[in-house]
């Protein structure tokens, strides 16, 4: 059938990213967000190159002070300048995200994968697991494998990894099943390759594009994950300046400390901003380029 | 009115094929539906007992140092009774029935630190956690449909503005979104008091709080369906009837737009469990949250379970009215042909 | 001409104005789309246009032409970056440019009604259609809500819909494609506007269907509303229609009264549209105007008499295939079809939609496994086969989709596309593969710069070419094309069934050709074979079906197809 009802039709004023294709015009969002990146690599890389003073030097004549010109986001309540500690603390929060993400991501697609392509008795039976699997809220999920490990770094890092793992992994079968009905695919059947052929040509390399934004999104979420656990006291324990474990900290003194909240706060927020702001841009491209 | 007899369409047998009354689709559809909620129910809880039989620790012990606060290795004789009272050295496989069993008649068990039934601690507290969620659903929503209807399909200043609003509402962690509300309007302002009851005054925050992020998801939602739906002909099929912009986005897109809302609220619903832990924290708010939360850290886990079993129950119950409600709504699910 | 007498609210009856009296005219009518970036596109170039009562004007062109955008700028529904001047624009004497929004809403629906193609997507899928007319009343305060139920229930019964308490109460979906398209046709006339303009309203139809449809119009017309109608279809507009504009590339480059257009035409490019229909008459002929590969007058080969004792190529026996739909019921797409593919030849399959011929082509490809019956290739087993042996005679079978779009790995540019298929089917030429790759291109009209381009940025007629490079790479015997040409334009289309005639002459490649449009098979098949609900009903020699069917569903199918009388006159007159 002709495409005649679409003689020229108008482009839509279509909201958001998804109509840039150009890469080399960028926006200012883009922009920022990857400075904002880059500062917070740096900040795990080598704190010593950001922070003002040490994290864990104490000075109890200074203590609980506001922000000001020689400890720029204030002192919490045993003197210690709260902005090195969020320095010093990014490496310990970015690494948490980023291997909560590599453990979701590596779960995710091998039973994301093999609940699309292998045959049915094999898929099936993941599929109902994976139905089951997320009647569980993510953190749900988190507490129930931190109450397993106990609290720690590192069952931090497994449990936000885990609990996010059938959240992604839905997604990569949604992603590999479409790219497995698709038009190439067939195509590529009919002309006589074999499937190992076809999954390792067309359909891993097709399924994998769009997640390669995702990858990046879910590095802000598990922060945000990991730092939440932290807070709620099951996760990284005092004096560790990981980002929760700072909120977790500066509850008791809310009332006379604002800042010792709202700063590392808002260096999550940031991190889970700019990397979201990242994933989706990534996201859009890789969809923009397809079609 | 003569009507020219040789364009009325033949309409056409119903063919070889079998076609299914419409009732028996909708029932068959219906029980589908539920089978398959049933199931998913059955593995959670299943799997909350594999947990429960996986845990690090011989169970009576860890019982017996909650209770009594001490962490000590135990002696068989006083690890003896606790197991036969709570029927732990009995096989794996009757524990299990035993457990199954009592769901239906609400028995989730018993707490080990408060030693009382897990289904009475979540029965007291469960009412100023359901409040808490519902009202933030609500107003996730009285939020979200207006702001997508003012700033969706009408041109890309206003969309890329409406769209950033939402991204950014949506990636904002509750915690900090708490902290940050009570920390203005409770401790700075002093509209709200800060430390947590279950009145009304108590709960404006934080319902604000949980209802933030939602509305982000929720209007993400119903923006890229609204925006998709307005380029569908039949909006301008409406307009060339002598409908206004204004008349097509309210009465056939809105509709359009709502429906995967409805199910973003479904799984808001069923992982509100989520959301509340870390609110109530913040605002030192009574509810499932802390109890929660308490239970994880001392490995009370016939509490946690009992939680989670709740949660699991809620989620699948609301899925299951939701995909109810789309058959209503949605003809074209209903399975016929 | 009859005077319609319709009871309105204030007991006024209505006519129709009278014959002749000027209703709509445009005078050098320009239309600019604004881009993102504030770059403009010139999409209609100084349009005239007349439409007078009681007369059907139409507009004909092919995608790109404006003749939508024309449409939708006489209701004021060019877009909200589009930007429409002329000198003169008016319904009725009144101007149309510099309207309120309130101003239109008064017209559009009640002095003209515009009906889009698709009533699938051009209805509300949620709502039952009678809502969909109601609202069409309701919005211009028409009755109470008792005469407007009436109303509805007339309307329906107008445009020829039975049942029409039942029908109104269902949905797009629940009604069948002619019904459906009935339907939307009651939405826009139901305040009976004296001008209906209708934007390829048979376009997603089966050709029965269409018949229908175009019989809805004519009776329309009878009574004396006024049409527009939109087309890419030469031979749908002939029909209906007492005086042809044909557009291209945003102007009008011939006008004037149909039989004078269609016989006679004067423009270099109404000669190709209509040079460019496939049809009984122009079998043996090339379409379209291009070199191609050969330049003189070449026929489609009919089976050489060397080749008779050899098996058919392809055959099938007795296949039965079913699927099991979204309800669980199981349905029977394919119930007993046989057939045979000689070499060399084109087999024609065609049926409308729900016939099962788009699964037949599956299984010919054994892409799909029959439940019972089987294919043979060259006499050897082929849909049950191992695995192992059907990959060895999968290069032997290719194919060619409709959408050669989605087909293409997306991350693939066109070498990578060919460069695949060469080497599989020779993993010797490995080498040489991108030397093949830049032949196979020339061989199908295109040049060795399309190698390094992506399709996303190709028009629709050169991705089908790449499609076409593809499917010769591997040197097959038989090539299956599944409604290969249906989505291009007329002159494209034109083209492409020239460059396949071609191949076939060069290569001897068998066709097994599926299609929904008989003129396409006649043109191009030596046999055919007709399917309805999965069953062939009759198979033949092209000539024996089209000049003489013996079962009623052809005779029904043929009946129904819109013919364009005047080509063959045309041809007569310019043949010697």
């Amino acid at each position: 059938m002709t495409d005649v009802t679409t003689d020229i039709r108008p482009a839509a004023g279509r909201a958001g990213l998804v109509s840039r294709l150009a890469i080399v015009r960028v926006p200012v969002s883009i922009v920022l967000s990857a400075l904002a990146v880059l500062f917070f690599v740096i900040a795990a890389a080598a704190p010593s190159v950001l922070s003002t003073h040490s994290a864990f030097d104490t000075d109890l004549l200074s203590s609980l002070t506001p922000p000001a010109a020689d400890h720029w986001l204030g002192t919490d309540d045993i003197g210690r300048d709260l902005y090195s500690r969020i320095i010093w603390g990014t490496r310990g929060s970015l690494l948490i995200g980023v291997g909560a993400m590599a453990v979701a991501f590596a779960g995710a697609t091998v039973l994301g994968f093999t609940a699309a392509l292998a045959p049915k008795w094999v898929a099936q039976p993941i599929n109902r697991i994976l139905e089951i699997l997320l009647a569980f809220p993510t953190l749900l999920l988190a507490l129930l494998f931190v109450a397993l490990l106990g609290p720690s770094a590192t069952s931090l890092l497994i449990s936000v990894g885990l609990g996010t793992t059938p959240g992604y992994a839905r997604l990569i079968r949604a992603q590999t099943l479409k790219v497995k009905q698709s038009g190439y695919v067939e195509a590529a059947r009919a002309l006589g390759h074999p499937w190992q052929i076809v999954f390792i040509q067309h359909i891993a390399p097709n399924a994998f594009r769009p997640l390669v934004g995702l990858v990046a999104l879910g590095i802000g979420q598990s922060v945000v994950w990991a730092s939440g656990l932290s807070f709620l006291g099951l996760g990284v324990a005092p004096p560790s300046p990981e980002w929760g474990a700072l909120l977790e900290a500066g509850k008791a003194s809310i009332t006379v400390a604002w800042w010792l909240e709202i700063f590392p706060g808002l260096a999550i927020v940031l991190v889970a901003l700019s990397f979201t702001q990242i994933g989706q841009y990534i996201q859009d491209l890789a969809e923009g380029n397809a079609r | 009115m003569a009507v020219d007899s040789s364009i009325i369409e033949a309409v056409p047998i119903s063919g070889a094929n079998a076609q299914r009354h419409p009732a028996v689709n909708i029932l068959r559809t219906v029980l589908l539906k539920v089978g398959s909620a049933i199931f998913v129910l059955w593995g959670a809880v299943t799997i909350t007992f594999i947990v429960l039989m996986v845990l690090p620790g011989d169970r009576a012990t860890i019982l017996l140092n909650i209770t009594s606060g001490q962490t000590i290795a135990r002696t068989p004789e006083e690890l003896a009774p606790i197991n036969a009272l709570y029927g732990f050295d009995q096989p794996i496989l009757t524990q299990y029935i035993h457990y199954i069993a009592g769901l239906p008649h609400g028995d989730l068990g018993t707490s080990f630190e408060l030693q009382r039934s897990v289904a009475n601690i979540i029965g007291e507290q469960i009412a100023p956690t359901f409040t808490l969620a519902g009202s933030a659903l609500l107003l996730a929503w009285i939020f979200a449909v207006p702001w997508t209807l003012f700033t969706a399909g009408r041109g890309r200043r206003i969309g890329a503005f409406g769209s950033a609003t939402e991204t950014i509402m949506a990636g904002l962690p509750q915690y900090w979104i708490g902290i940050l509300l009570l920390i203005v309007f409770a401790i700075g302002l002093r509209w709200f008091p800060v430390i947590g009851g279950t009145s009304f005054m108590n709960t404006v925050l934080p319902t604000v709080t949980l209802a933030v992020p939602l509305a982000g998801f929720l209007g993400q939602s119903i923006r890229s369906e609204f925006d998709r739906t307005m380029r569908e002909p039949f909006v301008l099929s409406a307009r060339a009837r002598g409908m206004s912009g204004v008349g097509v986005r309210a009465r056939h897109v809105l509709r359009h737009a709502l429906i995967p809302g409805i199910t973003l609220s479904g799984w808001a619903i069923g992982h509100l469990l989520s959301g509340t832990v870390l609110v109530e924290t913040v605002f030192a708010r009574p509810g499932l949250g802390a109890i929660l939360v308490n239970a994880v850290s001392n490995k009370d886990f016939a509490l946690v379970s009992g939680c989670v079993i709740l949660n699991s129950f809620l989620y699948v119950v609301i899925n299951l009215v939701l995909d109810l409600i789309y058959l209503v709504v949605d003809p074209r699910l209903r399975g016929a042909v | 001409m009859t005077t319609t007498e319709i009871e309105s609210p204030d007991s006024k009856i209505e006519t129709f104005p009278p014959a002749g009296k000027k209703l709509l005219e445009a005078r050098g009518l320009n239309v600019w789309f604004t881009g993102q970036n504030g770059e403009r596109k010139h999409v209609v170039k100084g349009v005239d246009l007349e439409l007078r009562a009681g007369k059907c004007i139409a507009l004909v062109g092919e995608s790109g032409s404006g003749k939508s955008v024309t449409a939708r700028s006489l209701v004021g529904l060019a877009g909200d970056n589009a930007i429409v001047a002329a000198d003169a624009l008016e319904l009725e004497g009144e101007t149309l440019l510099g309207r309120s929004d309130s101003w239109w809403r008064r017209v559009r629906g009640s002095r003209i009604g515009f009906i889009l193609q698709d009533a699938l997507v051009s209805l509300d899928p949620l709502r039952p259609v009678g809502r969909e007319i109601n609202e069409a009343l309701s919005l211009h305060g028409w009755g109470t809500r008792q005469m407007r139920r009436d109303k509805v229930l007339q309307t329906l019964t107008e445009v020829g819909v039975p049942e029409p308490e039942l029908r109104a109460r269902q949905r797009p979906g629940e009604l069948s494609g002619g019904l459906r398209q009935r339907a939307l046709i009651a939405s826009a006339i139901a305040l009976h506007p004296d001008i209906v303009i209708a934007d390829e309203p048979t376009t997603a139809l089966d050709v029965t269907v269409q018949a229908q449809v175009l019989g809805v119009l004519k009776q329309m017309l009878a009574r004396g509303t006024s049409v527009i109608l939109i087309s890419h279809d030469l031979a749908v507009v002939a029909k209906l229609a007492d005086a042809i504009l044909v557009m291209q590339d945003g102007e009008i480059v011939e006008a004037g009264p149909s039989s004078q257009v269609l016989s006679r035409p004067q423009h270099p490019y109404t000669q190709q549209l209509i040079d460019a229909i496939p049809s009984e008459h122009t079998k043996g002929t090339r379409l379209s105007a291009n070199d191609g590969v050969f330049t003189h007058q070449l026929f489609a080969p009919s089976a050489s008499p060397l080749f008779l004792h050899e098996a058919p190529l392809l055959e099938a026996r007795n296949v039965v295939k079913g699927f099991k739909g979204p309800d669980g019921i199981r349905r029977t797409v394919v119930k007993g079809v046989s057939f045979s593919l000689g070499r060399g030849e084109t087999l024609g399959i065609v049926g409308e939609s729900g016939s099962g011929k788009s699964t037949v082509a599956r299984i010919a490809l054994s892409l799909e496994t029959p439940d019972s019956g089987e294919v043979r290739f060259l006499g050897e087993a082929w849909s049950h086969a191992t695995p192992a042996e059907q990959q060895k005679i999968r290069k032997r079978i290719a194919v060619v989709y409709q959408d050669p779009l989605s087909s293409f790995d997306p991350r693939w540019r066109v070498s990578r596309i060919l460069t695949d298929a060469i080497t599989l089917g020779d993993p010797k030429h490995a080498s040489r593969a991108r030397n093949r790759a830049a032949e196979l291109l020339e061989t199908v009209g295109l040049t060795a710069a399309h190698l390094d381009q992506w399709p996303l940025r190709m028009s629709g007629g050169q991705r089908q070419r790449v499609a076409i490079a593809r499917a010769i790479a591997t040197n097959p015997e038989v090539i299956v094309l599944d409604e290969a040409v249906s989505a291009l334009d007329v002159s494209v289309q034109a083209q492409i069934l020239d460059l396949l005639s071609d191949l076939q002459t060069q290569l001897g490649v068998s066709y097994l050709f599926i299609s929904h449009d008989l003129g396409v098979i006649h043109h191009m098949s030596d046999r055919v074979l007709v399917m309805q609900n999965g069953i062939a009903v009759e198979q033949g020699t092209a000539d024996e079906i089209f000049y003489n069917p013996k079962h009623s569903y052809t005779q029904k199918l043929l009946e129904s197809l819109p013919r364009l009388e005047y080509a063959k006159l045309r041809l007569a007159a310019s043949s010697r």
